[in-house]
């Protein structure tokens, strides 16, 4: 990007990708209908044509052949750039994620690096059937040896889009993908490197957190509770794993009240650690304890039910309205 | 097929057949000298394995993966590949790692809890290390393949210098889906690549006729690779058809090695093998061993023992030389367990990294 340019976040991605393929010969993308389809939600269009069938790969319906053959890519020197199509056909490539691009780089005592991103539209809010809706981003940041990301804005998914496929270790690459034709500025440079948090919307009262899509529930949550008298901060995470601890640590010391969000189920998820940690590290600020607002414990519901599962405003200011009661 | 490519039979001599005078003609590559090297790299192999079985025993590896009986197929395979060629191994392909540099004790570093990888696949002539899930790393072989292939280092017709990839697996990885997924890209891509899979007849008690049916050959046939079934325990015959196998392979044309060939001691030192098969089977297949088998046949062509007595003193020599480094290795260092998880600055590495140190060190110099 050389200037300012508004577009949504699909496009953001897009220019990612070409100018990352046009900036070094080695980034390759490999996944489902990649090729002259652009991908089912045009992620990839117009690349294939530009690059050919060599450095974009419309593979064979398999996501462990996809991910594998891209480890096989990485350790000859290629920078693999998977797509998965939806969240929940991450699994059965699950395996080679976890046991083997995670663990590759110290199973070579650091010889043998991953360059792999694997981008994964996830959440929901799409209406779509099961297994296209899903959170599966904590089974990635419980696993060493990756790193998780999830932009919520055009410029983030671009410009972490390109830091990602600049690292040398395997990233996820989680994509809003409800969020996908939301609109935004993405500017010349990048504002803030891969595994920052930002603070969204500043605040006094209470901190809220979340990342991808649930990013703009919060704001929209803060909106309304700044009609209402209270002042939220809206930290965007961005990084999943690693997380950095310090804007949240601080966000917490200032408002002495936190809320985190999410679509994924809560137990044992990010926002379980988020809870903790922040619980370890601002003990002696907190106000109240650390409250999480999660989708439910249970399966992914059918799409005539995902607006009751899915966190919107109203929970998170409910939690809200918990955490100033304290 | 109803039998696999034979050149010696079990006894050493020589099987002429009009089916077999195509392969005949590529062994006709390996001098007696080359012959005499594979038998010493089979003893060198048989001698290491058993001393690491003692090693096990003792206490000294927590596990060992002993590949006896095997040696022959490995010994062809290794000698088949050219040196441009990568090899991506399971976990029991000690010849083949051998043949490339791999120092024993970097085997053996991995069976005694010091490191998961032996050794820097990049310092040791293509030999990448071993993989633990069965069959990952068909599909690793497959995406390096691939990606010769984007190179252009394959296809020129040139098999001196064009690039091939061998992926080794056994037949009970053979039913894992990695193992028909690289079949299946493998023949997408026109991959640069052959599975050579070392039908043993058993994954742990399992029978190899209950992970297939069908002649496994057969199968990788239905994925459009060209296969091919060759006696394992014949290491001029394995020898001859990977060798072809895999010059077909670097122009473009991906291949398939069933190599029939019998798993004779256990799994691991943790599998006892008298709970699932008969000691008459075992004693069938000792007759067929491959060791023996090129001994006999050297013997025709005129080696004398004395040449073969050579051999087996150095194998034993070699055996006991790693044993004395073994029990003299240094043991892993706490920091082992942050510094190679990622390739670029982790804070949680660095943080708990720093806590263990501060940790160890609050029991004092003396602990």
């Amino acid at each position: 990007m050389s200037d300012t340019v508004t577009m949504p976040l699909a496009k953001a991605l897009n220019s990612a990708l070409r100018e990352a393929m046009r900036a070094d010969e080695k980034v390759l993308l490999m996944g489902e209908d990649i090729g002259p389809l652009g991908g089912v939600f045009r992620i990839t269009d117009g690349l294939h044509a530009e690059f050919g069938g060599d450095r974009v790969l419309d593979t064979p319906l398999a996501e462990s052949g996809i991910i594998g053959t891209a480890i096989g890519l990485a350790m000859r020197g290629y920078r693999p750039v998977v797509e998965i199509q939806f969240d929940g056909f991450v699994y059965p490539g699950f395996d080679q994620i976890v046991s083997q691009l995670a663990k590759m780089t110290a199973r070579h005592r650091g010889a043998v690096a991953m360059p792999v991103v694997i981008r994964i539209p996830y959440g929901g809010h799409i209406g779509a059937v099961e297994h296209h809706q899903e959170s599966p981003e904590a089974y990635f940041a419980h696993t060493a040896g990756l790193r998780v990301v999830s932009p919520s804005t055009a410029n983030d998914a671009h410009w972490m889009l390109r830091e990602a496929i600049a690292s040398d270790d395997p990233v996820i690459f989680l994509e809003p993908k409800a969020k996908y034709w939301s609109k935004g500025e993405v500017l010349p440079e990048p504002t803030a490197g891969l595994h920052r948090s930002v603070i969204a919307r500043s605040g006094t009262d209470v901190t809220l957190i979340g990342h991808g899509a649930m990013v703009h529930v919060l704001l929209q949550a803060a909106e309304i509770a700044e009609h209402e008298g209270t002042s939220c901060e809206v930290v965007d995470l961005r990084s999943l794993s690693p997380i950095d601890w310090a804007p949240l640590v601080e966000s917490a010391q200032r408002t002495g009240r936190v809320v985190v969000a999410q679509e994924a189920p809560g137990h044992v998820s990010v926002g379980s650690e988020i809870a903790a940690t922040v619980a370890e590290r601002a003990f002696y600020s907190l106000e109240a304890p650390v409250l999480r607002v999660s989708g439910f414990d249970a399966p992914f519901p059918p799409a005539q039910l995902e607006d009751v599962y899915l966190p919107d405003a109203d929970r998170v200011l409910a939690a809200v309205d918990r955490a100033m009661a304290y | 097929m109803t039998e696999p490519i034979q050149l010696l039979d079990a006894d050493g001599r020589t099987v002429e057949t009009d089916a077999n005078a195509e392969w005949r003609e590529l062994a006709d590559q390996l001098t007696t000298d080359d012959r005499l090297a594979m038998h010493g790299e089979m003893l060198r192999t048989r001698r290491f394995d058993i001393e690491a079985g003692h090693l096990q025993r003792q206490g000294k590896l927590g596990l060992w993966v002993p590949s006896l009986g095997q040696e022959g197929a490995q010994v062809g395979a290794a000698w088949a590949a050219r040196e441009q060629d990568t090899l991506f191994p399971s976990y029991r392909e000690h010849l083949l790692a051998l043949h490339r540099g791999v120092d024993m004790l970097q085997i053996i570093d991995t069976f005694r809890g010091a490191r998961h990888g032996g050794w820097n696949p990049l310092e040791m002539r293509g030999m990448r290390i071993y993989s633990l899930v069965i069959a990952t790393h068909a599909l690793h072989a497959t995406g390096y393949a691939m990606g010769i292939r984007l190179d252009g280092t394959c296809g020129t017709g040139r098999p001196e210098a064009d690039e091939a990839v061998m992926a080794f697996y056994g037949d009970g990885a053979a039913s894992q889906g990695d193992a028909s997924e690289g079949l299946v890209f493998a023949a997408s891509y026109e991959a640069p690549i052959v599975f050579f899979v070392q039908n043993n007849k058993w994954a742990i008690s399992v029978p190899s006729h209950r992970q297939s049916r069908f002649p496994l050959h057969e199968r990788a046939r239905g994925f459009g690779v060209a296969a091919a079934w060759v006696d394992g325990n014949d290491p001029l015959a394995s020898f001859a058809v990977t060798r072809r196998m895999l010059d077909e392979a670097r122009q473009g044309r991906p291949g398939y090695v069933e190599a029939d060939t019998y798993r004779m001691g256990a799994h691991t030192t943790s599998d006892d093998p008298t709970r699932y098969r008969t000691s008459e089977e075992e004693e069938s297949w000792r007759r067929r061993d491959p060791i023996a088998r090129l001994a006999a046949h050297l013997r025709e062509l005129g080696v004398d023992d004395a040449a073969l007595a050579e051999q087996d003193q150095q194998a034993t020599d070699l055996a006991a030389d790693m044993r004395r480094r073994t029990l003299e290795a240094e043991s892993a260092v706490s920091d082992d367990i942050f510094d190679f998880v990622y390739s670029e600055p982790h804070p949680l590495m660095e943080e708990q990294k720093q806590a263990l140190a501060e940790f160890e060190a609050s029991f004092g110099g003396d602990a």
